[in-house]
């Protein structure tokens, strides 16, 4: 359902500061697939986020989304069918405004509201119910600013919001590393249920190598702006951990000190 | 002192406009947007100019169409051609000052003497006696004030809040934010655009200078009100701290004028006095309280 086409992309090219970030990356997405996605600091795995939600347009490639060619549409249009969520949990809400405002434009990319309606009954209703399934008592405090509310909640609120119109395809780039761990664990089980009652195609950046090969159905490496390592099902449950890092240390050409990187939690 | 209380309102409740304005470029689009002052001239030449010919109502309607096409050039000039937002309003307003020349028929003062004018049709009905000029002026700017409202709550009101909230939340639901920025800007020199068709014809001039300032005056007001409703901020309460700040500003520009107790030319200065430390005053407090810590753990 989508995919990169031999996608290159350099930043401050020309300049003693150039950083190739992007190498004519190849990536195959299939339909319902949880693809986990591993590598060093650096590794260019944001980058390949953003190519794809088109936060810059690619130097080279394609990117192709159902058949839909999307190499120059501008970003805003892509977040009809991609969702993503950051690190940084402040990144993906409006702080000044209530979480059923939040939810109101975030609900705007099912194209249905007209330009001048207000929030409705109804809206409100439909709101309600979703924030209940996040189980954190936010469905009673719809008029609280979002500001006021804790990194978790933020995260699980934006986890909805960039849900609440399935996507086509959601992007998670460490969207649990800044929480603390048990809002961290709670983020990672609403996000394994949300992408699996939607059935949503799913790519997830993580730090953690242990849960990398145990979510979702396939893991890919990253090292220097490429995939050096694409694991199948079969193989992230037969694969040994000595297996891994000998493997990526084949396909990234690194000492041993980028594979200590590359299973920091 | 009953005309006092008059001129005071009247003013207070007209410049209130400008104020509206700035809230929703300044406060809600986080823009400051510079344009206000050549904008605030163009709706006034264009409000006169027409009076002049027999149409007050016509230029009251173009000038709020003229105030929305300088909005436009602004944010076109930040949102499509890269110019930093201050930098677009400067240039725009610069511009201005030709336009609004020529929309003067190239003198720098138009005055409308005997003809008729908004103000003069709405007094001959017969509403409120010496009053009809400011109750003409507060039911236009209550209902602003009103539209203003309403609108912020709609979704592309909602689109515009977010907008100065946090721009990529905007783009992430699928919102292009250059086009709310300039729904926003273009609304905000609306209503700028009507403040000064409405202060010519009240005041049956116009002035190619009239304008100076302005920008800071309104800004001061803006923060005047917020200081004096403080609390929780909800856009209606925001909205009627617009219209208290510019009602207070104005007392106390008519006390300084009526006891002189200082020359009426200091209150620009004192305006940006207030404007400049009020802006300034979450980083003087950061520093302050840097400069107690600092000091404690040197000891
Ligand atoms: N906007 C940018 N400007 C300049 N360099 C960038 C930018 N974004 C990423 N880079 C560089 O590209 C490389 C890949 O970064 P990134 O994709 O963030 O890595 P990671 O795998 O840790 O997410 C890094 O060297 C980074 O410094
Ligand atoms: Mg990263």
């Amino acid at each position: 359902m989508l995919k990169i086409e031999n996608i290159s992309k350099s930043f401050n090219p020309g300049t003693v500061n150039e950083t190739k970030a992007l190498r004519g990356l190849n990536l195959n997405v299939n339909d319902g697939d949880f693809i986990t996605i591993l590598g060093s600091n650096g590794a260019g795995k944001s980058t390949l986020f953003n190519a794809i939600s088109g936060n810059f347009f690619v130097d080279e490639g394609r990117i192709i989304l159902d058949d839909q060619n999307i190499t120059f549409m501008p970003d805003y249009k892509r977040a009809k069918w991609i969702g993503r969520l950051f690190q940084d949990p402040l990144k993906g809400t409006a702080p000044h405004m209530t979480i059923e405002e939040n939810l109101a434009l975030a609900y705007l990319r099912a194209g249905q509201s007209k330009t001048f309606s207000r929030i409705s009954k109804k809206d409100e209703e439909f709101f309600c119910e979703k924030l209940k399934m996040l189980d954190m008592g936010l469905e009673d405090r719809m008029h609280t600013q979002v500001g006021t509310l804790s990194g978790g909640q933020r995260q699980a609120l934006t986890l909805l919001m960039a849900t609440i119109v399935p996507p086509k395809i959601l992007l998670l780039d460490e969207h649990t590393a800044a929480l603390d761990p048990q809002a961290a664990d709670k983020v990672l089980s609403l996000t394994k249920k949300i992408v699996e009652e939607n059935h949503t195609t799913c790519l997830m950046i993580t730090h953690n190598i242990h849960q990398g090969l145990q979510t979702g159905n396939r893991s890919l490496f990253m090292a220097d702006g490429n995939i050096i390592l694409d694991l199948q099902e079969e193989e992230r449950k037969t694969i040994t951990m000595e297996e891994v890092l000998e493997k990526f240390k084949a396909g990234a050409h690194k000492d041993l000190d980028n594979d200590r990187i590359l299973l920091s939690e | 002192m009953a005309y006092i209380l008059q001129t005071t309102l009247t003013l207070g409740f007209v410049y209130a406009l400008v104020a509206l304005a700035l809230f929703i470029s300044y406060r809600i689009l986080d823009i400051a947007d510079l344009t206000t002052d050549g904008c605030y001239v163009l709706g006034m030449a264009v409000s006169v100019a027409f009076a002049y010919q027999g149409h007050p109502f016509l230029g009251i309607f173009l000038a709020i169409i003229s105030g929305g096409l300088a909005g436009f050039v602004t944010a076109f000039l930040q949102t499509r051609l890269g110019v930093p937002s201050i930098l677009a309003g400067i240039v725009t307003n610069t511009g201005l000052y030709t336009v609004n020349l020529m929309a003067m028929g190239w003198t720098s003062n138009i005055a409308l003497l005997k003809k008729e004018t908004l103000f003069t049709l709405f007094h001959n009905l017969g509403i409120g006696g010496n009053w009809s000029d400011f109750i003409l002026v507060s039911c236009i700017t209550l209902l602003s004030m009103l539209f203003v409202r309403w609108f912020l709550s709609t979704r592309l009101g909602l689109s515009i809040r977010a907008t100065g909230d946090n721009r990529d939340m905007v783009r992430a639901s699928s919102i292009n934010p250059r086009f709310t920025i300039t729904v926003g800007l273009v609304l905000a020199n609306c209503f700028t655009g009507l403040c000064g068709a409405l202060v010519g014809q009240m005041q049956k001039s116009a002035d190619i200078n009239a304008g100076t300032g302005i920008v800071v005056i309104g800004l001061a007001c803006l923060i005047i009100g917020e200081t004096i409703i403080n609390g929780k901020k909800t856009i209606t309460r925001n909205i009627v701290a617009v219209l208290i700040g510019n009602i207070v500003y104005r007392f106390i520009y008519a006390i300084i004028l009526q006891t002189r107790i200082l020359p009426i030319d200091f209150l620009k200065l004192i305006t940006a006095l207030i404007v400049a430390l009020a802006i300034a005053a979450p980083t003087i407090k950061e520093n302050a309280q840097l400069y107690n810590r600092a000091r404690k753990e040197m000891k």
